[in-house]
């Protein structure tokens, strides 16, 4: 499942927050997307996965020009968002927020014991609160059911935007080790990251995104080498 | 916050009571209570007559009314969590088609039902498709308006009566050994709670469903329903069209029994009212709401007695029981460990460390 992004631009009133950017996710692969905030990121996501309109350009999925797609038909073709800021339902238990993930899927209570058998072994935190308020979890917790509820509707593609903000370094490091797991199983993943030095170990290739631009494109553990990213977004190098 | 607690228990321990009940009990509860509902006009005792007015016809009008209202509304912002502020403009449609149709056709108030709830519901439609797009408090005032408009436009248009409105509608005809009469209000408490019981049972089942799973995530986070696959346009529009319909049926019934309508009956305080109703009972669970409705509705009646001032009183009781209960008589059942002050969890979520 490729994903194409072409030329696209998309406007907040009259600034434009993407300027022309052109990424592609090959199937199999993690793609990040890093940036200082600001540079468009979350908007990224946020348009491929059609909460934004586009003002101009192609979001091409397997071929398929989806950017005029409403946001839940993008779902059902298989590309699922774990949202920033961990965008769980708060007032929904962990179980039920992990059933939403489901709502769509035609077969849903056949795959449902399954599925929940898949995220529990990923997350066994979440089996312990399956019961619990979504809004009473910490941040990393969290964080895992929303990337475990994404998980729920058999994603092809998984955009994740920002999965380690607010998270303590060890809860970052097993975030990462899960999202690499995920990824082996086969799931394409986009993530989009501010941590750059846990997104760039962790992925194929790289995009770094300024004030709405690409302004490099390479594998990603060449940026990792790179004295400019270094300078600009590992906080080394310029010492 | 103390009593808040412990009154959450007694609710929460209602509810363990009715779960753990065998179906039996529950049948046999239910025809209990419904028996009860239907006595009430038979009722007769000093503490709940209403001076200044029959007790019966309070009953009717507002109490039942209000009922009937703020569970239609409750479709609408308690579940799916839309603010509308217009919500009598169905309620004035319903009415009106009663009128228009009963005073210039020979049809009678079983044949104009479906129309007016038709009408109700299409009104519903025309003004949820463009204006759902909206959110929070822009939709809230968008709604307003149409409230306003609908009222506004009865008031301007000669041909259903202008502000005079229109008079000598019929009543429903007799119903077995049921007549409906000016001077009867038995009958018409007796259809509304009919129709009321129908359409609880019917909200209940759809929102125990897929649809109010949708609803319970759009009121949630409208963007991540949508993650989630979930086509929230449709069922923001099903939410507004449901509540107008419910309205609508509670505007024919009105209008049967009051036989004359003018515009200014459907002014901005009767949305605002069934709202109170329904923030005050409890939004989203039925049985608050339907507490919070017969409270507001039978109170300004029964303390009548101060005459002027009784708004006054009303208004005092209602901050200060908002103010102990910020969640309402009844709220939503709540969660395993809930935490009631999500909504600031949600807000600080961010800078938020583990």
């Amino acid at each position: 499942m490729r994903l194409e992004i072409k030329d696209l631009r998309v406007h907040y009133g009259k600034i434009e927050a993407i300027k022309g950017v052109s990424v592609v996710v090959n199937e199999g692969e993690i793609v990040t997307l890093i940036g200082a905030n600001g540079a468009g990121k979350t908007t990224m996501l946020k348009t491929i996965s059609g909460l934004r309109p586009v003002t101009s350009g192609q979001i091409l999925f397997n071929g398929e020009d989806i950017s005029k797609m409403p946001a839940f038909k993008r779902a059902d073709l298989g590309l699922s968002q774990a949202p920033e800021g961990r965008g769980i339902f708060v007032g929904m238990t962990v179980l039920e927020n992990l059933e939403m993930g489901k709502y769509n899927r035609k077969d849903r209570k056949k795959e449902m014991a399954e599925d929940l058998e898949k995220v529990y072994h990923l997350f066994p935190r979440l089996k312990e609160r399956a019961f619990q308020a979504g809004g009473t979890l910490s941040g990393g917790e969290q964080q895992m059911l929303a990337i475990g509820r994404a998980l729920m509707s058999r994603p092809k593609v998984l955009l994740l935007d920002e999965p380690s903000m607010g998270l303590a370094p060890l809860m970052i490091q097993n975030i990462f080790n899960i999202i690499t797991e995920i990824n082996k199983t086969g799931v394409t993943i986009l993530l989009v990251e501010q941590n750059a030095q846990q997104a760039l170990q962790r992925a194929h290739r790289a995009y770094v995104l300024e004030v709405g631009n690409v302004v490099k494109e390479a594998k990603a553990s060449d940026l990792l080498n790179d004295p400019a990213v270094r300078a600009a977004y590992l906080g080394t190098g310029a010492h | 916050m103390a009593n808040l607690k412990s009154s959450l228990n007694l609710r929460d321990k209602g509810a363990e009571y009715w779960e753990r009940s065998p179906k039996w009990r529950r049948v046999a509860l239910s025809i209990f209570f419904i028996a009860i509902c239907y006595a009430l006009p038979f009722l007769n005792n000093p503490l709940i007559n209403t001076p200044g007015s029959d007790f019966q016809s309070v009953l009717f009008y507002p109490v039942g009314m209000y009922v009937l209202m703020a569970i239609g509304l409750n479709i609408v912002v308690g579940k799916s969590g839309l603010l509308d502020l217009g919500y009598v403009a169905f309620f004035a449609i319903g009415a009106y088609t009663m009128a228009i149709l009963g005073t210039k056709t020979a049809l009678n108030f079983w044949e104009i039902l479906p129309i007016g709830v038709g009408l109700a519901m299409l009104s519903g439609v025309l003004l949820g498709t463009p204006t759902l797009r909206l959110r929070g408090d822009y939709l809230a005032i968008v709604t307003l308006g149409f409230g306003e408009i609908v009222r506004i436009f009865a008031v301007n248009t000669d041909s259903i009566g202008g502000s005079r409105g229109i008079a000598g509608i019929p009543t429903p005809p007799d119903f077995f050994n049921a007549k409906f009469t000016i001077l009867d209000p038995k009958p018409y408490y007796w259809l509304l709670l009919t129709f009321t019981l129908l359409i609880i049972w019917m909200v209940r089942r759809m929102a125990a469903r897929r649809p109010g799973r949708a609803w319970d995530a759009i009121r949630q986070d409208d963007d991540v329903a949508q993650l989630m696959g979930i086509n929230t346009r449709k069922y923001k529009v099903w939410a507004f069209v449901l509540g107008a319909a419910v309205a609508g049926v509670g505007g024919v019934v009105y209008a049967s029994q009051i036989l004359s309508i003018v515009p200014d009956q459907f002014n901005l305080n009767i949305s605002i009212l069934i709202l109170a109703c329904v923030v005050f009972g409890g939004i989203g669970n039925v049985w608050g709401v339907i507490l919070g409705a017969v409270l507001l509705a039978f109170t300004p009646e029964r303390i009548r007695f101060l005459s002027q001032p009784r708004i006054l009183v009303f208004g005092i009781a209602l901050v200060v029981m908002m103010n102990l209960r910020p969640d309402g008589i009844l709220p939503k059942k709540k969660r395993e460990h809930f935490d009631p002050d999500w909504h600031t969890v949600e807000e600080s979520g961010e800078g938020e460390i583990k």
